[in-house]
């Protein structure tokens, strides 16, 4: 039996609450080991608040999962900082820290067990050192890092912590202040008539010739493409401890299932790749791990793509 | 009124002197290669320039600033430790940083260097300020281009740091630092390379359709006989959502927060930043003169402060598609 870990990486879309509800009680059946729980793109999402996120937390846990609070990446008002200190403040559940603020928080309340999450940007050993002197015991790695930066990184630590890259999903690229969605309906963020609600996957940004680019996510904006590592598992698997799976629309299951499967050698990581496509939202891409472009997909010979 | 520094860009020794000569308080500069984020081809200081630089602004009582502001990675982690040994030995007045680590490094190795956050560390509260503070003793940050007034007012509030805005020139609209749109599309980005879709990848193709403008191959827009070309900075292309042709994350506009001068004045900060290291020697001139003149203004006496339409048609002949924009600090922009 293999021993890398699965994650489902927070929900990135804003889905009716039932809608949400209903697939983490999904999640609950499935092969997934950790479940990053909580609302981390805009703080006007308000299908579930809190509360009902310590809730899902709690049945995640009862069903022998590991849940962890993610917190906002995007810190703007006061109240974004209330929530945050909420959040810190339960101590049921491990946090994923996507801010400094959020990390200045933790190390105050005396943390030492969270996540630092993709967004605070650790690219050398010295910064990762720093997180974890102040109580990180997990990286998630930024979607831009390369696999083999990320082994130099992990190869100078003197203690290495748990590592956690992203595996699949569309890849999240910037954080706004501005809501594209609401833009593209011609509306003001303030005044946003919550028009993401109920997107499963957001909006698709196409180029003038109609080629997928972009997907529109509120103030999130995301690759079209799915970033796919499965092709590329047995080298991930040797790399990092855990791997990341972004909830999308459908099949999520489906993913998380196949990526058991691959990891404990079930199936190949190449017939895992072939066997994913029906389940993309897109088409595939994984040349951030390989330290090229993010769109570009980079597959062994023989592979079909 | 505590007093506002403006701090003006160079991108070469003539730029600097412009910069100085022209009012700026203090000049941001960044070393020829990717320790900082405008690492573009033709631009920036060797150490010769640096010195003379250095001792240019000096002479006449102004500051220089130096960017380091990309994130160093275990390969390259020695390229940018030495860096700030070369700009505590160039007598540089503040190093303007992103990374953790190198805060660490530079706090440590050379007490005495004052430090800056740049806008790269994605600083948007002051609990993620005074992180910065307590730890490295940073004494400025740069705000990212996120926040509305009121909200800038109350970072302000909370915390010892002096904040730095931007006043002036090319807009990121999204959280600089945390912005991976040209390292998907061309695999190079401002966190680790220093540059946003860098030249090297851009085409500019007359096809029967018009001017297209593409990077690495992606077509960012196309424009017909009566439209402007204009750089393809990914995030101001014309694309399709919906089948609706737009620009659908900015238009290709500037930064121009003239006329929130006496407020921004009024919440206490305390330097405005110009934008464009990789403009012209002409642009640092004629943007550095209008902001030094209102500065000058608002100082004076806040409540007495009218923008000179002369000003303003300063400031729109060098502006990013002659258009400009309050950006975040007006909430609708959002």
């Amino acid at each position: 039996m293999n021993t890398t870990r699965i994650s489902v990486g927070p929900l990135l879309y804003y889905w009716s609450r039932q809608s949400t509800l209903d697939f983490y009680a999904g999640v609950a059946d499935s092969a997934v080991d950790d479940v990053y729980l909580g609302e981390t793109v805009c703080s006007r999402r308000h299908e579930l608040r809190l509360d009902d996120w310590l809730e899902v937390a709690a049945m995640l846990r009862d069903a022998g999962k590991t849940a962890i609070m993610s917190s906002q990446a995007l810190i703007e008002s006061e109240s974004d900082l209330k929530a945050l200190r909420r959040m810190v403040a339960q101590a049921d559940f491990r946090v994923e820290a996507n801010d400094m603020s959020a990390v200045r928080l933790l190390a105050e309340a005396g943390r030492k067990d969270w996540i630092a999450g993709p967004t605070l940007n650790i690219f050398n050993p010295d910064t990762m050192q720093l997180m974890m002197e102040a109580g990180a015991t997990r990286w998630v790695v930024a979607p831009e890092m390369s696999g083999e930066a990320m082994a130099a990184l992990l190869s100078e630590m003197q203690t290495r912590p748990e590592t956690e890259v992203l595996a699949w999903g569309r890849l999240p690229l910037a954080h706004s202040a501005r809501c594209f969605t609401a833009r593209h309906f011609n509306l003001q963020k303030d005044t946003c008539e919550f028009r993401c609600l109920g997107m499963s996957d957001g909006i698709v940004l196409r180029t003038r010739e109609g080629e997928p680019f972009l997907t529109l996510n509120g103030v999130q904006t995301q690759s079209a493409r799915v970033h796919n590592l499965l092709a590329d598992l047995p080298e991930v698997a040797r790399q990092a401890d855990v791997l990341r799976i972004s909830p999308q629309g459908s099949h999520t299951l489906d993913v998380i299932a196949l990526f058991r499967e691959a990891l404990d050698g079930q199936t190949s990581a190449l017939a895992a790749f072939e066997r994913s496509a029906e389940w993309m939202v897109d088409r595939a891409c994984n040349g951030f791990w390989h330290g090229k472009p993010g769109l570009e997909l980079q597959l062994p010979a023989g592979a079909k793509s | 009124m505590q007093s506002i520094e403006l701090v003006c860009p160079a991108g070469s020794l003539p730029a600097l002197k412009t910069a100085v000569d022209n009012g700026a308080d203090c000049v941001y500069v960044g070393f020829k290669d990717a320790t900082n984020a405008r690492n573009f081809t033709g631009l920036n200081f060797d150490p010769k320039a640096m010195r003379e630089g250095v001792n240019y602004a000096h002479a006449r009582k102004r500051k220089v600033l130096l960017a380091l502001n990309t994130y160093p990675q275990a390969h390259n982690w020695a390229d940018w430790t030495a860096a700030i040994d070369r700009a505590a030995d160039f007598g540089i007045d503040a190093v303007i940083l992103a990374d953790p680590g190198l805060m660490a490094y530079a706090a440590k190795t050379h007490p005495q260097l004052r430090l800056h956050l740049s806008v790269q560390g994605s600083a948007t509260s002051y609990e993620a300020i005074n992180f910065y503070h307590e730890r490295f003793g940073i004494q400025r940050a740069v705000l990212p281009r996120v926040l509305s007034l009121p909200q800038v007012e109350q970072v302000i509030a909370n915390t010892p740091v002096e904040i730095e805005v931007f006043g002036f020139g090319g807009l990121c609209v999204m959280v600089e630092g945390r912005c991976a749109l040209s390292a998907y599309a061309t695999g190079e980005s401002p966190n680790c390379n220093g540059a946003c879709s860098p030249g090297k990848h851009v085409r500019w193709e007359q096809t029967p359709k018009g001017m297209e403008t593409r990077l690495n191959g992606i077509l960012i827009d196309r424009f017909d006989d009566s439209e402007r070309a204009g750089y393809p900075t990914l995030c101001k292309g014309r694309f399709e959502v919906n089948d609706e042709t737009y620009y659908a994350i900015e238009e290709p506009t500037s930064l121009n927060t003239l006329e929130l001068l006496p407020d921004l004045a009024r919440v206490g900060v305390r330097a405005i930043k110009i934008e464009g290291r990789q403009r012209s020697p002409a642009y640092v001139a004629q943007v550095t003169r209008v902001w030094r003149a209102a500065i000058d203004k608002v100082l004076a006496g806040a409540d007495r402060f009218t923008i000179q339409p002369a000003w303003m048609e300063e400031l729109a002949k060098v502006s990013e598609g002659r258009s400009h924009t309050l950006g975040a600090y007006y909430r609708p922009w959002k």
